[in-house]
């Protein structure tokens, strides 16, 4: 019985590792919002390549403005196209009724969708997309598979397909397991520019999920600092307090 | 143990203790006070409002909405300015001597341009919204009416610069909104030159 | 001014006369300070798991506070509540670290109020004459539970709205009202808008009242018959010729001061959370719940928010939709039970055999591993490990009577002692 505990203890070290399922095809990246350079062009490439479909409906202009270290004038002219001012937010002009019968469903807005997803996911699935002539979109998704999305990024990383092999499961049965990709049509960047590209634009869908990070943990540090000091205080007064007990 | 050491070492550490207590409860209140502050959208939604009156026709009143309030265009007519004229002598405040319109306002005709008008439509006795009467001597308003506006809640009459009569409730003329024309048809009411 | 009787001298200013006779003579202010805060004595051993009673009470505050303020922003509709915590986070000023606040001090209330409950374990705080207040401190606990509960629903995100669907539908394991209660706490066939209503209600109104409520008569209770210590030596029972327990120290300035050591303590950790962390890894604010709640669409693990994960655990352990009730409830019930289940003639863990400290240690193990487990899926191992901890976690308790009989234990002291 104890042997079967430890042996079961052992089981769940891996699992703990890769926690919920599906995470076998993810590739970890680390952004940092504070680089201002690459919050502008992720920002340009959101609204060139994504907003014509996925909203950021919770995302005031105006505060890209402040936090991207742009002017009002440079926001309007290179990532306000279809008339809004300002201090509107990022909505899309597609009807959502419209959206969700071409795409089978309404693109989801993507406000957040660094807080739900992560950004690991969101850079793995945009470099996994592959040729998939079964689908409607002609591609598919290593990582969402039957993603209705099409492959928007597709003139810049170009065209790959996916190679599986076979594999025996724990039973011996024999299934199909992702090998590599392998580019058919070449696209205008290279594999490192896409990856910049992408890296870009994850770091400004981070920092769209919420603008005020930088912000509050600048004010965190002087918060702790003040509060170090107070306890300086109060605990030489309770140990000068308490020395009539002791 | 010296009593006077530890009194006053006890009394400082007090002090000291309470003080940056004090002044980290005041720090502690500042985002909840602060987050009474008009949010983001409460800009957005009383941020400036573009009108264009090129379709204004001479005599014709254009209504429009900004930050909740009612904000008439009265293109005038010749006729209508000298109305204006001839009520100086009826009217509380001729010389818009109160605060009620901005400097460029403060003029014969309270606007920027002689023919257009641009007033807040809320009588400032109690908030309710006058009618426009520019009919001449009708019945209710008696033979010397020549045109102005008229508040149905008590009475108040303003002449058509929004100035307000003597011997009503309202006291004060109808307050003219920042505004400035980006261009000959267009007023940006909200913002003037500097100030929103 | 002395016809105003015995209480013309005045606690707070040592003056007699002037503004506080004149509010003596109408309010017992100065009864109240002397019998709860000056004239209060705590035993003079108190260590620091003796603060998170205070630290409860400070989170409560801190709970109160940022929740008026939160609610003066948020839409309690399907329709509107996701988007209005996004205007507070985005659009009100300060809104983001109101929110935070609210979040973090909802895990940190449930990490304060479990270390305040062990101390009771620790020490026979639950012992005779302080099974009252012991009691008092359970209906909290089960009034926190549902406050939390209520409250995280508010947000209307994927976990919030999946989370309510799977606990609400426990009650119809009930046999013959369970399918009509559900409906009856739903208002609805389904947790729909008018669910959020009324949870809302629950959660700024009912409960918190309910809360203050309890904490005020779980206080008069404590000073009715006066703290525990790490001893269990009952400090009323050695008085000097005043009648101040020779053990006990006034709350005011001793504890006082301590406790205000203690809050900058929990108030640097909430801070660091709070500026730095908040979302905790995804256990204090769910990645999940960053997504609105979609009733077509269900997420992939289902759990509950950290500190209901071994309730959910024990629930999930058993085969029997009913049976995994039952004995949920029922883990947290058993607690009610503790000063009649321990029949030990000590109090303090100090003092006791080893087979107590064995059992106690056990629980401790198994509450945080049924927590872990709690979020997991349900399958094989975990399921497996589960049920083992499970049966340690109620053995600690139905244990109890006999352990704690037969056991031997050490004498206890006359006087409190200082040892770590």
């Amino acid at each position: 019985m104890l042997r079967k505990l430890f042996a079961s203890l052992f089981i769940l070290l891996p699992a703990m590792a890769s926690g919920a399922g599906g995470d076998a095809h993810l590739q970890r990246i680390d952004v940092d919002i504070s680089n201002e350079a690459a919050l502008q062009r992720g920002a340009k490439y959101f609204v060139n390549y994504c907003l014509g479909c996925h909203s950021a409906k919770y995302v005031r202009y105006n505060r890209l403005a402040l936090d991207l270290g742009i002017t009002e004038e440079q926001l309007v002219d290179n990532l306000m196209f279809t008339g809004e001012r300002p201090f509107d937010t990022m909505e899309i002009a597609m009807p959502p009724g419209d959206a969700a019968s071409w795409y089978g469903r309404t693109p989801p807005d993507l406000s957040l969708a660094a807080r739900s997803r992560g950004e690991s996911w969101i850079y793995s699935f945009l470099k996994s997309f592959y040729l998939d002539p079964q689908k409607p979109t002609g591609v598919n998704n290593l990582v969402l598979a039957g993603a209705s999305m099409p492959h928007v990024l597709w003139e810049l990383q170009g065209t790959q397909r996916a190679v599986f092999r076979e594999e025996l499961d724990a039973q011996g049965n024999p299934h199909e397991v992702f090998d590599r990709f392998e580019m058919v049509t070449p696209g205008s960047l290279s594999a490192e520019e896409y990856d910049t590209v992408l890296r870009d634009l994850v770091t400004f869908l981070s920092y769209i999920g919420e603008p005020v990070q930088l912000e509050r943990r600048a004010l965190g540090v002087k918060v702790i600092m003040f509060l170090l000091v107070f306890l300086l205080f109060a605990f030489l007064l309770k140990k000068e307090i308490w020395k009539d007990v002791h | 143990m010296s009593d006077d050491v530890d009194l006053s070492r006890r009394h400082f550490l007090g002090v000291a203790t309470a003080v940056t207590g004090g002044v980290g409860a005041v720090f502690a209140a500042v985002p909840f006070l602060a987050s009474w502050q008009p949010s983001a959208r409460a800009q957005a939604l009383g941020a400036p409002v573009e009108v264009d009156i090129g379709k204004l026709e001479p005599g014709a009143m254009a209504k429009f909405s900004w930050r909740g309030k009612p904000v008439w265009v009265l293109r005038r007519t010749e006729r209508m300015l000298e109305l204006v004229q001839k009520s100086d002598s009826l009217v509380l405040d001729p010389d818009s001597e109160q605060p009620q319109q901005p400097e460029y306002a403060t003029n014969e005709f309270r606007s920027i341009k002689p023919d257009v008008l641009v007033v807040v439509g809320s009588c400032t006795h109690l908030g309710c919204s006058p009618i426009e009467r520019f009919d001449i001597a009708p019945a209710d308003l008696g033979p010397d009416w020549e045109g102005g506006f008229y508040c149905p809640c008590h009475g108040s009459k303003f002449d058509l610069a929004g100035r307000v009569y003597k011997g009503v409730p309202a006291p004060l003329n109808l307050a003219v909104p920042p505004h400035r024309y980006i261009s000959d048809s267009v007023i940006l009411i909200g913002l003037d030159a500097g100030v929103a | 001014m002395s016809s105003l009787g015995n209480d013309a001298g005045n606690t707070v200013t040592g003056r007699e006369g002037g503004f506080y006779a004149w509010i003596n003579k109408r309010f017992p202010l100065d009864k109240m300070l002397r019998e709860h805060v000056t004239e209060y004595y705590a035993p003079k051993n108190l260590n620091w798991w003796y603060v998170f009673g205070f630290l409860s009470m400070l989170v409560l505050v801190l709970q109160i506070l940022t929740g008026i303020f939160l609610t003066m922003s948020y839409k309690p509709a399907a329709a509107d509540a996701f988007a209005s915590v996004e205007y507070i986070m985005r659009d009100v000023e300060w809104g983001w670290l109101l929110r935070y606040m609210h979040s973090t001090g909802a895990s940190l209330f449930f990490v304060v109020v479990y270390i305040h409950m062990f101390r009771g374990l620790l020490y026979g705080s639950y012992k005779n004459p302080r099974e009252l207040l012991w009691i008092f401190g359970m209906f909290i606990y089960l009034a926190l539970a549902a406050e939390a509960f209520f409250g995280y629903l508010l947000p209307w995100g994927q976990m919030s709205y999946w989370g309510a669907q799977v606990i609400v539908s426990l009650a119809g394991a009930i046999p013959v009202i369970g399918d009509s209660l559900v409906e009856w706490v739903r208002g609805d066939f389904f947790i729909s808008d008018i669910t959020l209503n009324r949870f809302f209600a629950l959660h700024v109104i009912a409960l918190p009242l309910i809360l203050v409520g309890l904490v005020v008569v779980h206080i008069l209770a404590l000073h009715q018959v006066g703290s525990n210590n790490p001893d269990g030596v009952e400090i009323k029972e050695k008085k000097d010729a005043s009648g101040k327990p020779l053990d006990g120290v006034a709350f005011h300035p001793y504890d006082t001061s301590k406790d205000l050591v203690a809050m900058i303590v929990f108030l640097i950790v909430f801070s660091a959370i709070v500026f730095f962390a908040p979302e905790m890894g995804g256990y204090f604010l769910e990645h999940a719940n960053f997504e609105p709640a979609d009733p077509l669409k269900t997420p992939e693990h289902i759990a509950p928010v950290w500190y209901f994960t071994p309730f959910y655990a024990v629930l999930r352990a058993v085969p029997s939709k009913l049976g995994g009730v039952i004995m949920m409830g029922g883990a947290m019930l058993v607690l009610f039970f503790l000063p009649w289940l321990d029949r030990s003639p000590v109090k303090s863990m100090r003092y006791r055999g080893w087979m107590s400290k064995v059992a106690l240690g056990a629980f401790v193990v198994s509450f945080i591993a049924l927590g872990f487990l709690g979020t997991r899926p349900a399958t094989g191992v975990y399921t497996m490990l589960a049920r083992v901890f499970t049966v340690i976690y109620f053995a600690y308790f139905l244990l109890m009577p006999f352990y704690t009989k037969y056991e031997k234990t050490k004498p206890v002291p006359e006087r409190v002692s200082h040892h770590a």
